[in-house]
């Protein structure tokens, strides 16, 4: 397949031939469907074509191209409760407003936006931040309504999700603004103590004139002080915390060693008499606050997961005017319960109550997990966030904003996500030991020093403090899952779960499911087989305006194709769809029904295998189209790096034993298995589980969520649904499965690094501890001898973020080539 | 030597300004996004759109503009 078969906007494969052109830079480029030939139009005419030449990841995919106006449900956004509600006054009339972005995925998608969305009059300043997909907008709503700047966003490619401003997101920045502070005062600090001391220590050793020695320990002190109290701040905060809930952890010695090495330097500056330790002091807190600083980046990126709840909920509702039973398009936030609501096709249920029509099909698969959409009755209780897959509906609103389900799911993942990992939780345990240890050991040193030397008491009991700061400890596995997740979330694969590193690292079966996981989970025509006397393009156009009406992934592969106006087409379940198309009447679907036009059903039975459907008129079958799903790029040398790798690979799927097997080939995997209902495939799960196996489920997400959360580890691509993509430990982001073969490798040198951080840790403390207590390292020594054991921790973390790519040379597409469609069938 | 008493709280007023203007960059969100400033040198400003009117609607023959 060349270059100029991937679609220029959004990188996939172009299916519909050249049908699709974008003319960019004086030449034409192929896009896949008029949903990209829009955004890419829009682009180019804006004067942002530069977007393509420095993006470095492919456009997410545009929903179909919408009519030239404002998309009605966002009109809600511009009515003045709603404003108040989701935005915040920015001064002189202005309004902030705060976006989740759908689709930003590379620096240069924020500077589109934020370049577009400029020129829009009314817009004083938008800032999107790549890393976490949020913009940042302040405008003048009285000279372009927020519908309008959304719509923009849309136009681009993008979906926007407004969210609450001030919430979550900015209680992450105040923290993360207020830690940089207290790091610059202590880095600043400590540069300027250090070189005092440096002074003070030559001055010891080749004599020094007394007022100048004074004047620098006063110095010193008045630097010293800010570091301590301001960026120290934290350490005795948490020390007092655990103090008061009794549990010992690593800030108590912390902040003894801070308080008492400052306390007793203070006193001795003012004497003018023995030792000061601003160095020490001013040390300890910098290295401290720089662990404490990569521990909460770490913990920031995880909370921005939960985020991905705030996109289900829909912002927006159709509320029903009891007085004139008209629509009218409202906030959900303006909703209060006994409101009548009309759910369109397709649309998510505003919030939880109760159903008004006499039955509605609703998919609550990001929920419960059930793959099959349920229909409910009259009266039956609906959730808030499913999807309304039937007709229009109506119902009745009942219990809204904390109380709906989808605001306890979010609760319980916000909880899940705050726990932290098993590995650093039994660091953490060791930790806390080890501290109360430390204290025990601290006092006994104190008391024995006192009766043997007490003028040396003192400075043996700090250093044996300082020395044993358990940081390494507890640095030792965040450190390294940090580097690593980010590394990880560089590559393409986003870990969700703090356990799933490790779980994976252990893991030695992977189980894929084939439609979405394999293959691409989108069906398209790639051949059409006349057997009439139509030519193949009304064929097409004919299917298309047949197939519009259906709901089944079949109808997805005719949706880029024009379609001819169809006359009332009807869904016949389990068989296919029949319409008039120019007063004539078709029938398209499964053979036996397509021909079934046929008055005396005499006509030549052909044979039409898994997964082709047959389009018949009056006269008989007229056309055939071939349909399969292509396989994704590299997934052959994914699965071939994983089996290196040591995984035993196995295809579990729903679909019929000859496209399994097709697959399997494809991949090159031996082991599958066909025809498997959810209840199959994690019984399969169970049982490879009790044979000792951990096992890694690759899924879309969508229809197997069960069967994910069963597996050691689960693996969601980033195209299924939202929801299912947060129940799984992690996420692939982009469209191939290269991203899981480098993860399986770098979760398990990540754990090797656990290892080696762990074992350093106690190597060292346990030597440090004898030495310092006997006497023999000084309280400055103490401080480089922790810093160092952390830094060296740490150093050997980072050696994960910066480890090698894998070679990119086993990238080549495989298997793309076959689904290409044959020439003279491609064009017009 | 006594020129370290002038010297070092020189340095020290240098300090407390690098603070200052430190605190003041985070406060302005310089620290925020240490990701896209990067990516902007290299993206052209000069490129100007088109002119349009109203409509600014697929046009197949347009010409992109000129660099």
């Amino acid at each position: 397949m060349s270059a100029s078969d991937i679609c220029f906007h959004c990188g996939e494969s172009v299916l519909t031939g050249r049908r699709y052109l974008v003319t960019m830079d004086d030449a034409a480029r192929p896009v896949c469907c008029p949903g990209c030939k829009a955004v890419a139009e829009f682009i180019r005419d804006s004067g942002l074509s530069d977007y393509y030449a420095f993006r470095t990841a492919n456009a997410l995919r545009p929903e179909q191209p919408e009519a030239d106006t404002v998309r009605p449900e966002w009109r809600a956004f511009d009515r003045p409760a709603v404003l108040e509600r989701l935005t915040s006054a920015s001064g002189e009339g202005r309004r902030e407003a705060l976006l989740l972005v759908e689709g930003v995925r590379c620096a240069a998608c924020s500077w589109l936006i934020e370049r577009s969305l400029g020129q829009v009059p009314g817009v004083i300043e938008v800032q999107v931040n790549p890393a976490t997909a949020r913009a940042r907008l302040v405008w003048d709503p009285a000279t372009s309504p927020l519908s309008k700047l959304l719509d923009g966003l849309a136009r681009l490619g993008y979906r926007p999700h407004p969210v609450q401003a001030g919430a979550q997101a900015s209680m992450a920045q105040r923290e993360r603004r207020q830690a940089m502070k207290r790091l610059a005062v202590a880095g600043l600090g400590m540069m300027q103590v250090l070189t005092y001391a440096v002074s003070l220590y030559a001055g010891a050793f080749q004599g020094m004139d007394p007022g100048i020695q004074a004047f620098l320990r006063l110095i010193s002190l008045l630097v010293a002080t800010p570091v301590v109290l301001y960026s120290g701040f934290p350490f005795f905060q948490g020390a007092w915390r655990d103090l008061r809930a009794r549990k010992p952890g690593m800030d108590v010695p912390v902040a003894l060693a801070i308080g008492g090495a400052y306390v007793a330097s203070l006193i001795n500056g003012f004497r003018g008499v023995g030792e000061v330790y601003f160095d020490s002091v001013t040390m300890f807190v910098f290295l401290l606050s720089l662990g404490r600083f990569a521990e909460m980046a770490a913990r920031h990126r995880a909370g921005e997961m939960s985020d991905a709840l705030a996109r289900l909920a829909p912002a927006t509702a159709l509320r029903l005017n009891p007085a004139s039973g008209e629509a009218e398009n409202i906030g959900v936030s303006e909703l209060t319960p006994g409101d009548r609501l009309l759910v369109r096709a397709g649309d998510p249920f505003p919030a939880d109550g109760a159903l008004d029509s006499t039955s509605a099909l609703v998919d609550e698969s990001m929920l419960t997990g059930e793959s099959r959409p349920v229909r409910r009755f009259a009266d039956e209780p609906v959730i808030g966030g499913s999807l309304n897959v039937g007709d229009p509906v109506e119902m009745r609103v009942e219990r809204i904003g904390a109380d709906t389900v989808l605001s306890h799911v979010a609760r319980l993942l916000q909880r899940a996500q705050a726990a932290r990992p098993g590995l650093a939780r039994s660091a953490d345990l060791v930790a806390r030991w080890f501290v109360v240890g430390v204290l025990i050991i601290a006092g006994g040193v104190a008391v024995s020093w006192s009766l043997l030397d007490p003028a040396r008491a003192f400075e043996i009991t700090l250093s044996v403090l300082v020395v044993t700061c358990p940081c390494a400890l507890s640095l030792a596995t965040p450190t390294a899952l940090t580097a690593a997740t980010t590394r990880l979330a560089r590559t393409g694969l986003l870990v969700t779960r703090p356990d799933a590193l490790e779980k994976f690292a252990r893991a030695d079966h992977v189980m894929f499911d084939k439609t979405g996981t394999l293959t691409r989970g989108r069906v398209s025509v790639t051949g059409v087989d006349m057997l009439g006397d139509l030519d193949h393009q009304r064929c097409l156009s004919i299917a298309a305006a047949l197939e519009r009406r259906s709901e089944h992934p079949i109808a997805r592969a005719f949706a880029d194709v024009p379609a001819a106006p169809a006359a009332d087409p009807q869904v016949v379940p389990g068989f296919g769809v029949e319409g008039s198309v120019d007063g004539q009447r078709y029938r398209i679907g499964r053979p036996d029904f397509a021909s079934g036009l046929v008055a005396s059903a005499n006509g030549s039975i052909i044979e039409i295998t898994d997964g082709d459907v047959a389009l018949g008129d009056r006269s008989g079958l007229i056309a055939r189209f071939r349909l399969s799903d292509p396989l994704r790029e590299g997934s052959r040398d994914a699965v071939a790096r994983l089996t290196f790798l040591g995984m035993d690979a196995e295809i579990v799927s729903g679909d019929e034993a000859g496209t399994v097997a097709e697959a399997a080939t494809a991949t090159g995997i031996n082991a599958f298995r066909y025809r498997q209902t959810p209840e199959d495939k994690l019984g399969r799960i169970r049982e490879l589980q009790q044979q000792g196996h951990q096992v890694v489920a690759v899924g879309d997400g969508v229809n197997d969520a069960p069967v994910l959360a069963g597996a050691d580890v689960s693996v969601a691509m980033s195209s299924g649904a939202p929801l299912a993509q947060t129940s799984a430990d992690m996420m692939l982001m982009g469209e191939s499965l290269i991203p899981l073969a480098d993860g399986l490798q770098l979760s398990r040198q990540t754990l090797t690094v656990i290892r080696q951080n762990l074992a350093w840790a106690l190597f060292y403390n346990l030597v440090a501890l004898p030495l310092a207590a006997a006497g023999w390292v000084a309280p400055w020594m103490a401080a480089i001898g922790m810093s160092a054991s952390s830094v060296l921790v740490i150093l050997n973390s980072t050696r994960l973020a910066r480890a090698k790519t894998p070679s990119p040379a086993t990238t080549t597409p495989a298997g793309t080539g076959v689904h290409d469609l044959p020439a003279g069938e491609a064009t017009r | 030597m006594n020129i370290i008493f002038v010297l070092i709280p020189l340095g020290l007023v240098l300090l407390a300004f690098a603070i200052w203007a430190f605190f003041w960059a985070v406060g302005n969100g310089q620290f925020d996004d240490l990701d896209t400033p990067a990516w902007r040198i290299l993206l052209d400003d000069d490129r100007r759109p088109p002119p349009q009117g109203n409509d600014s609607g697929p046009g197949e023959e347009r010409k992109p503009d000129e660099r």
